[in-house]
């Protein structure tokens, strides 16, 4: 049994350990099998608001209404609002990395993944060109797997 | 919409603190909302007995590491043989806890309420990791979003809008640090200087070091009363004259773009949430002599002034060079050092309520700024989704019965 460094007490200590299986419905499932299959992003359409809905959704939560069809979005976009991370967090990847939200030309929402192909070094050329607004393009791996890291975003 | 006019008026009547620190190896959990509850229960003159009801803040379980542990607590807020109830909205829940009490007593169904509770975030060896799994699972878990980060995304939208910058974001800093000085329950109870905030580490840009609030344990208590039998605890209780909560959409890459309602620089939920506390009160912005408004990060701050309209959208930034929201500024923000110097999750939003109560009732100690008549407190919640608002004052609503 441990005991408290600045104390007598006792410390009990417990873990949680908790797995699992998120069943994704046939929205998300469809997007990220176009995705893998076709290297393609799709947003779902609102038939009242008119937008263009990424990540794809099943309903508008603003109109309260079943999204009706499939957009094809990309793979140009503009920056939206970004972060550059250059200290560790638990559980996360190893710094520094940088991450955005993209507004796909064709969607009328923007869509988070990370923001590759840009020298993270502080006061760069690279980073320095990197402004809400900028033009961007999505990067599609080679191998994909229906998942987010199937794609990413570069300055285009 | 009920007809406010109807109900009766609602009188906080006591709070009570624990300091807030990292560790409390001599107060486990239950002992923390006991102490919190008993300071409470002194400050109004007031037995166990004569509570009627509890509601209980309580915000992610995981991070004291005991699920559902409101029935743990239970009996530490003496919730025995009484109606009990948990409320949770993130990071606004203390202050949702609030507002579900004052309507419990508003309407009629309970003369007095208890809201209290606890958090130790300094305890959970992984409290990052509780953070890293609020998100969506299949278009977000795999990235690293985190509550710092979000929020940092956020800062990048206001700056551009605005003007602003890593400095005026110091400034913020800086103020908050200089006030937590002044109060004895405060986490951090340490001035740090705005070159100081500057050159601290980068932890998501705009966002150093400095900038971020701690992980804070402690405990907080609040009692609400029915208007006809407040004398009974104090002479001097602080109203609750206005309560309001609004929500932004869960998705923050709909707050950008052209087809946004709302631009994520900013928070058109926070000012809903705010114009219906002041609409109920009866009171303007411009009535308000103090704020405590939930900033968990220093660019939190700034748009939350501006979004409660404490001043003009776009004049932040020199009105606070300027100094007008320092202890003796125009509207002093955050006497108490704010959530920079004390953050125990769960209960940080109710902790802006007591301490606008504080300022309201003049038992503020140190940090007490002169001639406060009426405050606002504010939270915000989720992915910076929920926010709420609640204003207080040393009279009673002139209709209310």
């Amino acid at each position: 049994m441990q005991t408290d460094s600045k104390s007598d007490n006792l410390v009990f200590e417990e873990k949680w350990n908790l797995m699992y299986r998120h069943s994704a419905g046939p929205i998300v499932s469809h997007f990220f099998r176009t995705l893998k299959e076709e290297a393609k992003l799709v947003g779902r359409f609102c038939p009242k608001c008119e937008r263009v809905l990424m990540p794809p959704r099943s309903f508008c939560d603003r109109d309260f209404v079943e999204t009706e069809r499939w957009n094809d979005v990309g793979p140009g976009g503009t920056l939206e609002t970004f972060t550059t991370v250059y200290r560790g967090f638990q559980g996360l990847p190893d710094p520094p990395y940088c991450f955005g939200y993209v507004l796909l030309d064709g969607a009328s929402t923007a869509i988070l993944n990370y923001i590759r192909g840009v020298d993270l070094t502080p006061g760069s050329d690279g980073l320095k060109a990197l402004k809400i607004g900028a033009r961007m393009r999505v990067v599609y791996a080679p191998k994909r797997e229906s998942k987010m890291s199937d794609f990413w975003f570069e300055p285009a | 919409m009920p007809d406010r006019r109807t109900t009766r008026g609602v009188a906080i009547v006591g709070t009570g603190q624990t300091r807030y620190q990292h560790r409390y190896p001599n107060m486990p959990y239950r002992d923390l909302v006991f102490a919190a509850v008993n300071r409470a229960l002194e400050d109004a003159c007031m037995a166990i007995d004569r509570v009627d009801a509890v509601v209980y803040p309580m915000a992610p379980d995981a991070l004291i590491g005991v699920s559902h542990a409101e029935r743990w607590a239970a009996d530490a807020v003496g919730a025995l043989g009484k109606p009990f109830m948990r409320v949770n909205t993130g990071g606004v829940t203390g202050l949702s806890a609030v507002q579900a009490g004052y309507d419990l007593v508003a309407s009629g169904l309970y003369d007095v309420v208890m809201v209290a509770g606890a958090d130790r975030v300094g305890e959970s060896g992984e409290a990052q990791e509780i953070m890293n799994c609020i998100w969506d699972p299949f278009f977000e878990r795999s990235l690293p979003l985190t509550t710092i980060t979000m929020l940092a995304m956020q800062a990048v939208r206001f700056n551009l809008k605005y003007g602003a910058d890593e400095r005026d974001m110091a400034i913020v800093s800086a103020r908050s640090h200089r006030n937590g000085v002044l109060n004895e329950y405060a986490h951090i109870q340490q001035a740090v200087t705005v070159e100081e905030v500057l050159a601290s580490a980068s932890i998501a840009v705009p966002i150093k070091l400095l900038d971020c609030c701690p992980q804070s344990s402690g405990g907080a208590a609040l009692i609400l009363c029915a208007q006809e039998l407040a004398e009974r605890f104090t002479d001097r209780p602080a109203w609750v004259r206005g309560v309001g909560h609004s929500s932004e959409t869960y998705w923050i890459g709909d707050r950008v773009g052209p087809k946004a309602e709302s631009d994520y620089a900013e928070s058109p939920a926070l000012e809903r949430a705010a114009n219906a506390a002041y609409a109920m009160a009866g009171l303007t912005p411009a009535d308000m002599d103090v704020a405590e408004l939930y900033a968990p990060f220093s660019n939190i701050e700034m748009h939350a002034v501006q979004d409660v309209g404490l001043c003009a959208r776009g004049n932040y930034m020199k009105l606070s060079r300027e100094g007008a929201f320092d202890r003796d500024g125009r509207i002093p923000i955050n006497p108490s050092g704010g959530v920079l110097c004390a953050n125990p999750i769960s209960v940080t939003a109710m902790v802006r309520v007591i301490e606008a109560a504080l300022q309201v009732r003049g038992r503020a100690g140190k940090h007490q700024i002169p001639n406060v008549h009426n405050a606002i407190a504010t939270g915000c919640g989720g992915d910076h989704q929920y926010f709420g608002a609640v204003v207080v004052s040393e009279h009673p609503a002139q209709e209310s019965r």
